[in-house]
């Protein structure tokens, strides 16, 4: 009798896992709030100025940028009691751009009230909504009007953009430096092509963002730049000045897998 | 504490459906709304929405069609506006060149007498014009099937700086102001605000209607009235399933694979296939084209090398060059191309313009009003 009851109580505690675990969308009345995320880009210490400042790399070379631009995508709330919130499909995403100051701070609407602790999202556009029927695809995933974020001879978003300048670059590209990042793994037959979506995990290492009804966190991003080239693969400008869809990609979608790190969360900014 | 032996078969049977139902209940999803904003949005325009449907024929000798037509249902209006794009030259930078421009009807919709594209300013591209029919029986687009939709399809010839190289968001502006639009859109999709994806859609639609399967072969195949082919013509078609039909298989004359069919590199040395997949094994391997209304789209091959038939054939039975991602299927027992006699080679071309559809090729309903 004794571990029926105990049966009992074990499966009302399971079954509350599982509701709990595949929260995501739904309707159901629960509290809600918004969350705000905000992306700082940076470069090494210095804040990003687009043209302006110049940089140097691991390799010693002196660069300037002069566009960074990046997606971000399928965005997942996680709370303490490994409770995860998926932001919906049609509404998780968004294009970071340095020259658009509004664009690296995103809110996200709806979001179920309580304390999260970190979060999981791509860096790019997955394979299912970049083959998606093109009504699908509005505002930054529009295809034709993302500012050159797509690629039309090679049906695919671009991830990752960043160009600059450097003395090290080609006279013959005017000194300039091209990084055009993608590739979501397609084909329908034969063998799949590069795969450069990655998945970022950052937690909260604070107190986390306390979404309440009446309080909207901002959680801060660093996104260094830097490690664009710093990273895993030392990337060398002079050797690669012209980087877009080709064998040595992954590198740099390596090294962009870890630009990003939790800064702090504001608790109502 | 629970032991395993105080839990009984039953016992088991029930926390095993309880957790399924504990799944169910915990995973069930919302019915997310449509976010189609296609024929349902309100617009202005005071014309009132309501399209004809268009019903697209599926040819009896024809594999089924691989476009999902429930994701963008053809209407008279839709069809007409797209008509209406496709012979537009102000979707091109200095207003002279229109997507009929390169692809014209008489031609099959490829660029007659052209071996590589030619844009605005007189630029020319790196590879013939393909002619266009039966595009919803494909899957990928281009010679490297580099675009993955028809409804993306235009976006690169649009935009390309040796084609009509206009910017998307400028052709969009373009059209939007026009006064000929904007109650087109409203009388195809519902709306008047022009859209990538009804812009692309109207476009799709009028490209989808380009179907192309009355010529003098399709209605021997059909055994319908007109289908009559010579003695010389049967034989064509004898040595055409023997050999050629490898590649160009089924009545669409193409198995839609990439191939590298033998051709000596040229000097624009274009990879194909290669470019899109980086996959070594791709290295200068195009689309097999269909063969259909070939009479009419010389010249031929990828970069329009070849202006007749019978230099194509030539090709076959003794230009084909070896190399690493050369088809096997023109190395069969170690013998380079396809051995043809010359009296067998006419009969081949003369199979091959039975493939010519005058009906489509006259066909006033595509062409520019």
């Amino acid at each position: 009798m004794k571990a029926t009851v105990t049966t009992g109580l074990l499966l009302v505690f399971v079954i509350g896992i599982f509701v709990l675990a595949c929260t995501d969308t739904s309707t159901d009345p629960v509290n809600t709030g918004k969350l705000r995320i905000a992306f700082d880009n940076v470069v090494s210490t210095s804040d990003l100025k687009l043209g302006t400042a110049t940089y140097q790399n691991a390799a010693g070379e002196s660069f300037t940028i002069t566009k960074f631009n990046y997606f971000i995508s399928n965005i997942k709330l996680h709370k303490a009691d490994g409770s995860v919130y998926v932001v919906p499909q049609d509404s998780s995403y968004f294009l970071i751009q340095e020259e658009k100051p509004a664009s690296q701070t995103i809110t996200l609407s709806s979001v179920p009230t309580g304390n999260y602790t970190g979060m999981t999202f791509t860096v790019g556009v997955d394979s299912a909504r970049s083959l998606a029927n093109i009504s699908l695809r509005t505002g930054v995933l529009d295809p034709a009007l993302n500012d050159g974020m797509y690629w039309d001879w090679n049906s695919g978003y671009i991830f990752m953009k960043i160009e600059g300048t450097s003395t090290v670059a080609p006279a013959t590209q005017n000194n300039t430096f091209f990084y055009h990042i993608g590739g979501f793994g397609g084909g329908y037959n034969g063998k799949k092509t590069i795969n450069n979506l990655r998945t970022i995990t950052l937690a909260f290492t604070d107190s986390g963002a306390n979404v309440q009804s009446n309080a909207v966190p901002s959680v801060r991003i660093t996104t260094d730049a830097m490690k664009i080239f710093n990273g895993s693969t030392k990337l060398s400008i002079a050797q690669y000045p012209s980087v877009m869809f080709d064998d040595y990609s992954p590198n740099i979608a390596n090294n962009y897998a870890q630009m990003f790190s939790y800064d702090r969360t504001l608790a109502n900014p | 504490m629970i032991r395993s032996k105080n839990i009984s078969p039953i016992r088991v049977g029930l926390l095993g459906s309880l957790l399924v139902f504990a799944l169910a209940v915990g995973c069930q999803k919302a019915n997310a709304p449509d976010p189609d904003p296609g024929p349902t949005d309100p617009g202005g325009g005071g014309i009132v929405y309501k399209p004809t449907q268009v019903t697209l024929r599926q040819p009896a000798n024809f594999p089924a069609m691989v476009y999902d037509l429930s994701q963008n249902p053809l209407t008279v209006e839709g069809v007409a506006l797209g008509k209406s794009l496709f012979y537009d030259a102000q979707l091109s930078r200095d207003t002279t060149v229109s997507c009929g421009f390169c692809h014209q009807q008489f031609a099959g919709f490829g660029h007659s007498d052209h071996a590589l594209s030619h844009g605005i300013d007189s630029k020319f591209g790196t590879r013939n014009v393909p002619g266009l029919q039966n595009l919803g029986w494909d899957r990928e687009f281009f010679w490297d099937g580099g675009v993955t939709s028809l409804d993306e399809l235009p976006i690169a010839p649009i935009q390309n700086p040796v084609e009509m190289d206009l910017k998307f968001s400028e052709a969009l502006s373009r059209v939007q102001k026009s006064p000929k639009y904007p109650p087109m859109f409203q009388a195809a999709f519902g709306s008047d605000t022009v859209t990538t994806a009804r812009f692309l859609k109207a476009i799709s639609q009028f490209l989808l209607t380009l179907v192309s399967a009355d010529s003098r072969y399709d209605k021997y195949v059909r055994k319908e009235a007109g289908g009559d082919l010579s003695s010389d013509e049967l034989a064509g078609l004898t040595l055409f399933q023997q050999k050629c039909a490898t590649c160009h298989a089924t009545d669409l004359f193409t198995d839609k694979s990439y191939r590298n069919n033998g051709l000596p590199v040229s000097s624009i040395n274009d990879q194909g296939r290669y470019r899109i997949t980086l996959n070594e094994a791709d290295r200068l391997k195009f689309k097999v084209p269909s063969l259909r209304n070939v009479e009419k789209t010389f010249p031929y091959m990828h970069d329009g090398r070849f202006t007749t038939l019978e230099q194509v054939i030539d090709h076959y039975r003794t230009g084909v060059q070896d190399s690493p991602s050369l088809d096997p299927a023109l190395k069969a027992n170690g013998q380079l191309g396809i051995s043809l006699t010359d009296i067998q080679r006419n009969q081949l071309v003369a199979f091959l313009k039975t493939l010519t559809d005058n009906t489509f090729i006259s066909n006033r309903a595509f062409s520019p009003n």
